[in-house]
């Protein structure tokens, strides 16, 4: 579905620093650019590199507030949707506006039209989704693809009109980024400002909007009217944003920057602000890119950086970032293979006689860990200063004493709480608290410990019957533990 | 309807293959629109379309020429690559779908528009082509097959739609489980993971195929618009692949018609065909929205307008009833029963008036009468309410001051069969909570 095929007016011999090298049709060589031109970008002093890295910095500071709410909202596609849906609108008033005798390509009545052609595909899109069984992603591709297609006929009879010079209409919906004028730039900022306002002073609406709607609706918040203002701010950052630099740029600003700040917080506010960072920061380095390298279209080149921080962002975001992801799994599994290794060294010292030492050999049979994993598990703890490791035993060093007791404690609490309170067979209670303990935080012990009584610090003894045989593997769930082997 | 069509002047030599090969097209993307519809991944189309690019601008690197089946080949390979991507970044990152697409599709676009810039001075990719489709060309390309004269256009939707049914019929079952319920169908021996990518691969290659033959605009809207339709109409699968292909035919044939004529009516040629046929499906899609017979918005509204008014018209004569058991004087003005029952004028005026006509009740200088017949209805009325207040206390144990708004709701839809069960759970009860007689029943077939 693109109107976007061409970059109408993103010609890339747009002659801003000097003429193309005639090229061949395999020549595809990006020419450096000189220190003269790298200077004239990086201090701006072509008045039109200006307004464009202006422009497009405020753009993507608009829209990656605005989009990081639809994200929220679980509507990314939102502005795709919405920008496909202005096309009638926009071909709806230059008919109208030629008919009685007006320049139809008035910015002010293209963008009226705009607005209400988005404005009406809003609201189709929320009655579909509120009152039919369609979901918002089918109601969001038949706003689209039928707006757009309407549009698209009602070209076909502009075309037509006597004096309808439809060309260059397309171009308000596909763009020029490189050739935005000052006047574009003006526009921007002022529809930049009205959404930043409009976010902020609603932002506390719009958190609950996107977190929890149907609290919103029960506290008394006009859901629907919060919704069509946070749509408003879209059609309204989009339209400008359409015009000036394209249909795939606008949908890209308002997706990919908040959908990169995702990865770094997970708090709104500083959500909102890394989003409007990345995108203003995108929009400047693509924008100053492009003036360097002659034949690399701007839109382009800003969805591009964009893309680069999305990628950078989603390996290395702090907070949802595979890398850290990967990282806080990796530390779980060492610490629960640590405390298994602990508990279980312990609870076999505990058969007669008492010892704080164990064998290789019956650890294996404990659990069903495999022999590598119970070396990894031992080399772990020896490596923290749990326990001490010979080729044939383990052995609880002091410090690990005292933790492997917390340890067997702790589970043996939750093992007695769910005999006490959740009516739990003996026989089943070990697989149980078998998964818990890792994740237990001193407050629930504590409450375990007022509830079954047992204050004193020692260990209580197992509701269950230990055996040195292997329970069964907790994560893989085989069989019951059937009391004793 | 007939001089309509004569008056278009359709020539079947040419509309005839520019009908058939819409047709093809929208059945083509239909099929498996289905399945986009249902795992809610509608915007997929609408990705790939974008997504090419890079594809496209490959193959014209590697091929040195603008023929079709090296471009073919790039979109084909590209638009399954978008498809995958979109899936990895999903899971990798644990990315909202939407935003997933969105991130894949615009990078990919931006990185074609970038490859293809650098011979842009020599390249003449035709924007209109592909944004409004080729599909009124399609009779200039003809191919020769077995000798008989076929527009290369109608050939391939014609193969790639009977690939696609063909696909849809042999993993009917797999499409169906995985499509529902994913983890049933990993538990049942079928890899929904595969069914995933598989029909990725078969959405990927029916977008290129299609937006190559007539035009990018049809495709997003022949994937979503006439499942969606059929999707308002139907609850088995079957069925919506059914009508999807119906809303497809028939968008197919409207859609050129009104291409020629809709514009003619404004005394304009005709338009783009592929943006009518679009334009078509979304007509079909607004009635089914309102008229579907289950799930239609108006149909659903006036089903419920039904069932207040019939709960009103309980309401009216329960009230009569119990004016007739206090003061035997059973009868109230208009003014008097809106005030009781809490009631819009208008709403009450129906109901009175349904009352009337059915004997119910009957008018006398402004005052509203229960009939004999209207006394047999509310007794029986009041009869449920009560024993459900007798039922509710004693069985359900909640407080006699607690039952009169759940009996109030239970009463408009309790039978005899269920008054008979309720009167033997209550022990024959003859009084309610509130110390009221419960009437006795009264057989309405008697009456």
């Amino acid at each position: 579905m693109s109107g976007d095929w061409w970059p109408s007016g993103d010609s890339p011999s747009r002659g801003a620093f000097g003429s193309l090298a005639q090229s061949t049709l395999t020549d595809r060589s990006i020419e450096m650019p000189t220190w003269e031109i790298l200077r004239r970008v990086v201090l701006l002093e072509d008045y039109n590199t200006r307004v464009v890295v202006f422009a497009a910095a405020v753009l993507g500071c608009a829209a990656g507030v605005v989009g990081s709410f639809t994200l929220l909202r679980r509507r990314a596609l939102m502005g795709d949707a919405l920008s496909h849906a202005t096309l009638p609108g926009i071909t709806i008033a230059f008919m109208i506006v030629t008919a009685f005798g007006g320049n139809g390509k008035a910015l002010e009545w293209l963008l009226l039209g705009a607005t209400i052609s988005g404005l009406v595909g809003t609201g189709v899109i929320l009655a579909l989704r509120n009152l039919t069984r369609l979901k918002e992603d089918t109601a969001m591709g038949i706003v689209l693809s039928v707006f757009f297609a309407l549009g698209i006929a009602l070209l076909g009879v502009i075309q037509q009109m006597p004096d309808g010079h439809a060309a260059g209409l397309e171009s308000f919906i596909f763009g020029k980024t490189a050739s935005m004028t000052a006047r574009d730039a003006r526009l921007i900022s002022l529809s930049a400002i009205v959404c930043l306002g409009v976010c902020l002073m609603l932002f506390k609406e719009f958190k609950l909007l996107c977190f929890d709607e149907g609290f919103a609706a029960s506290e008394g918040y006009p859901v629907v009217a919060l919704d069509v203002v946070l749509m408003g701010a879209v059609i309204l950052i989009s339209i400008v944003g359409l015009q000036a630099a394209g249909l795939v740029l606008m949908i890209a600003l308002l997706i990919v920057p908040p959908a990169a700040a995702r990865f770094w917080t997970d708090d709104l506010s500083r959500m909102l602000l890394i989003a409007a960072f990345l995108g203003a920061f995108g929009g400047l380095l693509g924008a100053a890119a492009s003036a360097l390298f002659p034949r690399l279209p701007s839109g382009a080149m800003i969805v591009l950086t964009c893309a680069a921080f999305f990628g950078f962002s989603m390996v290395f975001g702090a907070s949802r970032g595979v890398l850290i992801r990967r990282w806080r799994r990796r530390q779980l599994n060492r610490s629960v293979a640590e405390q298994h290794l602990l508990r279980a060294v312990y609870e076999l010292g505990e058969l007669a006689p008492p010892s704080n030492s164990t064998l290789r050999q019956q650890l294996l049979g404990k659990r069903s860990w495999t022999k590598r994993q119970l070396d990894w598990a031992i080399r772990l703890a020896e490596r923290a200063g749990w326990v001490t490791a010979l080729p044939q035993r383990v052995t609880l060093t002091p410090r690990g004493i005292v933790e492997a007791k917390r340890l067997t404690r702790e589970h043996r609490l939750w093992e007695l709480y769910l005999i006490a309170y959740a009516e739990t067979a003996p026989a089943r209670v070990d697989r149980q608290a078998d998964r818990i303990e890792h994740v237990l935080e001193p407050e629930v012990i504590a409450e375990l410990e007022r509830r079954l009584e047992r204050e004193q610090q020692q260990v209580p003894q197992s509701p269950h019957e230990l055996s040195e045989q292997a329970t069964r593997d907790p994560t893989t769930g085989n069989n019951d533990k059937g009391g004793s082997p | 309807m007939l001089v309509t069509l004569a008056a278009l002047n359709l020539s079947w030599e040419l509309d005839g293959w520019i009908i058939l090969a819409a047709v093809l097209c929208a059945i083509a993307c239909a099929i498996p629109g289905n399945f986009l519809v249902l795992r809610r991944m509608s915007m997929l189309g609408d990705a790939i379309t974008h997504a090419v690019l890079p594809g496209i601008a490959v193959a014209f690197f590697v091929s040195q020429s603008r023929s079709s089946l090296p471009m073919f080949l790039g979109a084909a390979v590209v638009g399954i690559l978008t498809a995958f991507f979109v899936d990895w970044i999903q899971r990798l990152g644990r990315v909202d779908e939407g935003a997933s697409m969105g991130v894949v599709f615009t990078s990919l676009f931006a990185l074609g528009l970038v490859m293809i810039v650098q011979a842009a001075d020599h390249v003449e990719l035709d924007p209109g082509c592909v944004l409004y489709g080729a599909i009124e060309l399609t009779p200039l390309d003809m191919v020769i097959v077995q000798g008989r004269e076929l527009p290369r256009a109608v050939l391939i939707l014609g193969l790639l739609a009977i690939a696609n049914t063909v696909f849809v019929g042999v993993f009917f079952k797999e499409l169906l489980i995985s499509s529902f319920d994913p983890s049933l169908a990993t538990t049942s021996g079928i890899s929904a993971a595969w069914m995933h990518y598989l029909l990725m691969v078969v959405v990927a290659v029916t977008a290129v195929a299609c937006f190559e033959s007539v035009g990018s605009v049809l495709v997003v809207a022949m994937f979503v618009v006439p499942p969606a339709t059929a999707y308002m109409l139907t609850d088995r699968l079957s069925w919506m692949i059914g009508l999807s292909l119906l809303v497809a035919v028939l968008s197919g044939v409207l859609g050129h018609i009104s291409a020629i004529a809709v514009p003619s009516w404004f005394g304009f040629q005709s338009t783009t065909t592929a943006s009518m046929m679009a334009v078509c499906s979304g007509v079909f899609l607004f009635a089914a929205a309102l008229f579907a017979p289950r799930h239609g918005i108006v149909i659903r509204a006036g089903r419920r307008y039904l069932l207040s008014l019939r709960i009103l018209c309980d309401d009216l004569v329960a009230l009569l009833y119990r004016l007739g058991e206090g003061t035997n004087e059973a009868r109230i003005k208009m003014e008097g029963a809106q005030e009781s029952l809490l009631c819009q004028r208008l709403p009450l005026v129906l109901a009175a008036r349904l009352l009337v006509q059915r004997g119910d009740v009957s008018l006398s200088d402004g005052h509203l009468l229960l009939t004999s017949q209207g006394q047999q209805r509310a007794q029986n009325l009041i009869r449920s309410h009560r024993l459900w207040e007798s039922y509710l206390q004693d069985q359900a144990g909640m407080g006699a001051d607690r039952v009169h708004v759940p009996a109030e709701r239970l009463e408009h839809f309790t039978d005899s069969r269920l008054r008979g069960e309720l009167d033997r759970e209550t022990n024959t009860a003859t009084t309610d909570p509130h110390g009221r007689d419960i009437p006795a029943e009264v057989d309405a077939r008697d009456r």
